[in-house]
């Protein structure tokens, strides 16, 4: 299968290709211009040739025997299954009823996920004590009721049976009170020396309870030293804010009140802890309702093709290393210096841009550009008159500095012998630690080590205790968003594996080692709350967000940054730029399958990382798609594949951390290569010099971009917001919409409702969190690696990827796709059982137990939307059973699924609103993915409801089904995608 | 040279296919009985429970409501069981030492749950809700029989699904009003389908047939 990707790009005849197109021209992949015959292969056969066959290597040299004494086996055990009297089932009420608590029916219970230590709010469904949901929580101002593909993936990863469930001690069991002895007489010693040998390692964190421990400790033991460390942090944010403001300062921005936005290498809409509120107020300002609305401008300078640079309306591909000198000319252009340059007209007409919306733009630097860029865009900022009304500044969230500089301190006092007790929490600082400071071998010269965490991991393995830590879901804890908002985090459920969280393992340092998480979270605030704190605490509970806590704005005002006169020049040769994987972040969500199996918004790349290159750079070094190579970058190396992404920055290297993992567990050991093997602790973020060898031999990548594809057509329509006003009917123009009654089927009238979606493609960001979100609502199984390379995903809801333009600065669309529902659907009329049928509201039913699994639907389908289990997927551990939505079937082998529109919140919506003798309100029924939407893209409703938001949405012009000419009638439609490009550039 | 089957043959052939059509009918006929019979749905079967808790006392002899024990029947999808805290609400004070009850006071005592066996079990690809049926007025008696005359709990209908479609089909054949649904003795006054058809329509209950109704 795999080897049908094998032959050779001709990338010369793809851009002559696409220089001689004309109009807009859409294309999902290299493959596809160059009509390879893998990618035929994908076109005509929704499976690749022999992908029914038992997989190689499993049965040897299968073959017919093999093969048919397969099926016998299978066809006997399938009949005689179905046999089998239904297991007894046991009823265990409880012994004195817990308040509140309805069997059957969901309680929602607000909390927070922390991520690098910032908090985006949440609510989680539990049923009957079960976290098995998460969704936003509209009053936090982080989450505003929407969620990311982290926070999505979460629930898995408390219910993972790989998580370490017991405390070690040199790989034996061991026992709390075992370590306590140990740690209490080190502790001791230590007490007599001010605890001048005593380190505590943890990630960067927010809470206030954590502050607070940490002054109780360091009180404690004035000498001793805590270190923070967090290998995606914002150590390069601080830093430049110091340049510019003489001090750390936390800035965030409001997008409500932009017009002109200009990212310098930020992906704001995905990645850092304000990337849901910053799409909603991107999408809020973006979506326009007739010709006469107005919409804002985005700008992105970047390497790597990212969802931001996707979203842009003009997006200027340069080398990372590349950005401070457009930053840097722009901020002149600003002071009315004429740029100068490869790039100076398209600065100069963004100066142009932004000069004319003085403070209603926003220039956001990226979280892991260098400290320099940082100070310009403040600068640029303060100069713009943005500071105040699109750019606000507070006193830094988080508690202490996390970035590399404090790690390499650490490393150099292991070194040297001063370190003899070192507490680790919650990092993993032998896989994350930048490559330099050779943070295992040092790791081995302190003599009592101490590991906290989710995983028996790399780290672990090197200590001499480890604590299993508990899940965010298991723990009491509190934490700050964004803007400094504080929210006390409440476990759903008790620590599965007996787990500790950091607050406990921490207390193990103070006085009261004995107290549980619960009494030092509450015993903090009530400290600082005396007065009717027991109201107070409810409150903060209840609604998952602490009033009045968001830290006050703060004027600050940037000082000339003294390197301005001298502008480091770009460094020659190839560059290497680390980033957070979208998927897997730093490396800690590696075991967490759903986001292993989460197609990367742009490359849509499964189960691996790659060598992200440009066009250009693959034609002159002559490098292919899945070649394996070395990367050679002072004086290490690590061995990848390659991809060419269209779009991204020629002569760059971006490489994704958090795969390569040695010690992650079952799912997530050994994908990937190890980026962290290259990075250095001077530059963590990008650098010079890097040598890229070409080796023999291919690696392949379960990419996803290829599968389920639609073949031409009119698929997606855009317009630039210019051509919409001149011409608002552009979505059906060209296209065929055969009148109703041209149909063989009789008339079906739908008379009471009708359900109906609208997917605005202008506001969706491409992030993801609707895919994941589906996922957790729908049980949706995990197929592996091998899966994914035969086309075997399960997701209901995809994200497609169209490129369109030139090869090395393509212009990018999404496509959330989804079962369509058609009123005349193809699939239905094909299955010989019956199994899938039309309800009378209009639902294209899946009847699983009706299903013999023929596949004649998904082979009529032409979404392309139906998904076959072929191995029983959902043969799960006990423990990852407890986290199932209990409201959906888990369907088995041979069974075809696909997207039901939530059909179990309808039901539920349709039950309550029959007892309470009313019919269903708009908005009652919202679906996982439509929660889940930062940039609230997908509307879901009635469509027999006149003043539905979905049949608002349905009457806009933008509004077209995909492929209608084929008279499905879609009951999921698309308003076409807008772009707002500058005329100025645009003629250029 | 002679014949190599005898001229019987015929007959006895004839037979043979006229006597496989009826085996292949029989055959269909008999795997259909067996599909419905009480082997395979437990229709009628008793379960044996951790105590021998008697409906027919409880409901029939004290005229105890379906709800005080059954709290969630009108809110949610699942009707509930007691927690041992409904049990001992009385037998603290009657029956306080009677050894049929020791399980319930262990149970009070420890906190380890009493262990119910299921005896109405709907398989896993349905989805049923009790607070709908009540509401539309369903009876309990209707799926779960003459509860009130069971010393122990049996599954009173088959629970496959054409027996479910009986109702879904014909609604007006089976509800009753509202206020009648925990009655035990109801009886329609005069022609059930005359007041099942006012009901149906009173009650708005249409749409039962679409798949999506009770398989997601």
């Amino acid at each position: 299968m795999t080897s049908k990707n094998n032959e050779d790009l001709d990338l010369k005849a793809i851009r002559a290709r696409l220089e001689k197109a004309r109009g807009r021209h859409y294309w999902r992949s290299l493959e596809e211009l160059a009509a390879t015959e893998g990618f035929e292969d994908w076109l005509h056969r929704e499976f690749p040739r022999q992908a029914s066959e038992w997989p190689e290597g499993e049965a040897g040299d299968a073959g017919r025997r093999q093969f048919l004494k397969l099926m016998g086996a299978s066809l006997a055990l399938a009949g005689l299954s179905a046999c089998t009297r239904q297991p007894t089932e046991l009823i265990v009420p409880y012994v004195r009823p817990a308040e509140e608590i309805i069997p059957g029916k969901p309680l929602f219970f607000a909390t927070a996920m922390p991520l690098s230590g910032v908090a985006t709010g949440l609510l989680v469904e539990s049923h009957m004590g079960r976290p098995t949901k998460v969704e936003g929580n509209a009053l936090h101002p982080a989450s505003l009721g929407a969620t990311d593909v982290y926070t999505q993936a979460s629930p898995l990863g408390l219910w993972d049976p790989d998580r370490s469930q017991a405390i070690t001690h040199l790989g034996e069991i061991g026992s709390w009170a075992n370590l306590q002895g140990a740690l209490s007489q080190s502790l001791s010693t230590q007490q007599a020396r001010q605890g001048a040998g005593l380190r505590i390692l943890t990630e960067s964190f927010t809470s206030p309870t954590m502050t607070g421990q940490m002054e109780e400790i360091l009180a404690l033991f004035p000498a001793a030293k805590w270190v923070q460390y967090e290998p995606a942090g914002f150590g390069m944010q601080r830093e430049g804010s110091r340049a510019a403001f003489g001090e750390p300062v936390n800035t965030y921005y409001s997008l409500e009140n932009a017009n002109v936005i200009l990212a310098l290498d930020s992906d704001f809409l995905c990645l850092g802890p304000a990337g849901i509120r910053y799409a909603r107020q991107f999408a809020n300002r973006r979506v326009v309702r007739g010709p006469k609305a107005e919409m804002n401008r985005l700008y992105s300078v970047e390497s790597s093709y990212t969802i931001t640079g996707a979203k842009a309306d003009h997006r200027l591909p340069v080398r990372a290393s590349e950005v401070e000198g457009i930053a840097r000319s722009l901020n002149e252009a600003l002071d009315g210096q004429a740029p100068s340059g490869p790039h100076a007209g398209w600065i100069a007409a963004l100066a142009r841009d932004l000069q004319a919306n003085r403070g209603a733009s926003v220039v956001i630097p990226g979280t892991w550009q260098s400290a320099a860029v940082h100070a310009i865009a403040h600068q640029i900022n303060q100069k713009l008159g943005n500071t105040g009304r699109t750019v606000f500044h507070t006193d830094p969230i988080e508690s202490g500095d996390s970035s590399e500089a404090g790690l390499r301190e650490l490393t150099a006092e292991m070194e040297a012998g001063q370190v003899e007790v070192l507490a680790i929490a919650g990092v993993n600082p032998v896989y994350t630690a930048p490559a330099d400071l050779n943070f295992a071998q040092r790791l081995n010269r302190v003599p009592l080590r101490i590991h906290l965490s989710l995983y028996q991991d790399e780290t672990s393995a090197l200590c001499h205790w480890h604590i299993p830590q508990s899940h965010y879901l298991e723990s009491w804890s509190d934490a700050r968003a964004f803007d400094g908002t504080v929210t006390i985090m409440q476990p759903l459920i008790e620590p599965l594996f007996g787990g500790r969280s950091a607050h406990e393992f921490l207390a193990a340092f103070t006085a009261q080692p004995q107290r549980s998480g619960y009494d030092i979270v509450r015993g903090y605030w009530q400290k600082r709350r005396p007065q009717n704190f027991e109201m107070w605490w409810r409150r903060a509970l209840h609604d998952g967000v602490v009033e009045g806590t968001a830290l006050p704005a703060k004027a600050a005002s940037p000082r000339a940054p003294a390197s301005a006169a001298s502008p480091a020049p770009a460094a020659e040769g190839m560059e290497v730029v680390f980033r957070p994987d979208p998927s897997v972040y730093d490396g800690r969500f590696a075991n967490n399958g759903w986001l292993q199996e989460l197609p990367k918004p742009i490359d849509k790349l499964t189960w691996g990382n790659a060598a992200l290159i440009g066009a250009g750079t693959a034609q002159r070094l002559n490098l292919q798609n899945e070649d394996l190579v070395s990367l050679h970058y002072k004086g290490r190396t690590v061995t990848a594949p390659v991809w060419i992404q269209p779009g991204h920055a020629n002569e760059s290297v971006t490489v994704h951390l958090g795969y390569g993992r040695e010690r992650a567990g079952r799912v997530g050991s050994g994908v990937g290569f190890n980026a962290y093997a290259l990075r250095t602790s001077d530059a963590p973020w990008m650098g010079t010099g890097l040598e890229i060898r070409k080796l023999p031999g291919k690696f392949p990548l379960a990419i996803t971009q290829q599968h389920h594809n639609l073949e031409g057509r009119h698929i997606v329509q855009s317009a630039t917001l210019q051509e919409y006003r001149e011409n608002p009917d552009f979505a059906h123009e060209g296209v065929h919409n055969p009148p109703p009654e041209l149909s063989l089927y009789p008339p079906f009238t739908y008379d009471s409702y009708a359900w109906g979606m609208a997917i605005d493609m202008t506001a969706c960001t491409g992030c993801n969190a609707c895919v994941v979100a589906c996922h957790s609502e729908n049980n949706i199984p995990v197929v592996g690696k091998q899966g994914v390379l035969m086309g075997r995903e399960m997701h209901w809801l995809r994200i497609d990827t169209y490129h369109e333009g030139h090869l090395d600065n393509p212009h990018t669309h999404f496509q959330p796709m989804l079962c369509q529902h058609c009123e005349m659907a193809p699939c239905e009329v094909v299955c010989p059982v019956a199994a899938t049928t039309h309800s009378a509201e209009g639902l294209n039913e899946m009847t699983y137990n009706r299903c013999v699994g023929t596949r004649y639907c998904s082979n009529n389908c032409p979404y392309k939307v139906r998904r076959f289990n072929f191995f029983n997927y959902a043969d799960y551990a006990e423990v990852q059973r407890l986290g199932m939505n209990p409201d959906v079937t888990i369907r088995t082998r041979g069974v075809m699924e696909k997207c039901t529109y939530c059909v179990q919140r309808i039901n539920e919506a349709r039950i309550e609103a029959k007892r309470e003798d009313r019919r269903i309100r708009d908005g009652d029924i919202e679906t996982a993915c439509q929660t889940a939407c930062p940039a609230r893209a997908i509307v879901f409703g009635d469509i027999n409801d006149p003043n539905s938001r979905v049949s608002q949405l349905k009457k806009n012009e933008l509004n077209y089904g995909v492929l209608a000419e084929l008279n499905t009638r879609p009951r999921t439609t698309y308003l076409a995608e807008l772009k707002n490009p500058n005329p100025e550039i645009e003629k250029a | 040279m002679s014949q190599i089957f005898h001229h019987s043959t015929n007959t006895f052939s004839r037979l043979t296919i006229f006597g496989a059509i009826f085996i292949l009918g029989f055959l269909t006929w008999a795997f259909g009985e067996l599909n419905r019979s009480s082997y395979v749905t437990g229709e009628g079967e008793s379960r044996e429970q951790p105590i021998q808790f008697s409906h027919a006392h409880h409901v029939g002899g004290l005229g105890i409501d379906c709800r005080y024990c059954h709290t969630t029947v009108e809110t949610s999808a699942f009707a509930g069981i007691p927690p041992t805290k409904t049990c001992m609400n009385c037998h603290s004070q009657i029956w306080a030492q009677s050894p049929f009850l020791a399980p319930v006071r262990e149970s009070w005592r420890t906190g380890e749950p009493l262990q119910w066996t299921r005896v109405h079990d709907l398989p896993d690809f349905v989805h049923f809700n009790h607070s709908i049926h009540v509401k539309k007025g369903v009876g309990c008696q209707t799926c779960h029989g003459q509860v009130n005359e069971m010393p122990l709990m049996w599954q009173a209908a088959s629970l496959q699904m054409e027996w479910c479609l009986q109702c879904h089909r014909n609604p007006e054949r089976y509800v009753r009003p509202r206020s009648e649904v925990f009655n035990m003795q109801y009886r329609p006054e005069g022609d059930q389908l005359a007041v099942g058809r006012k009901l149906v329509r009173e009650y708005e209950i249409d749409r039962l047939t679409n798949c999506s109704i009770c398989h997601y």
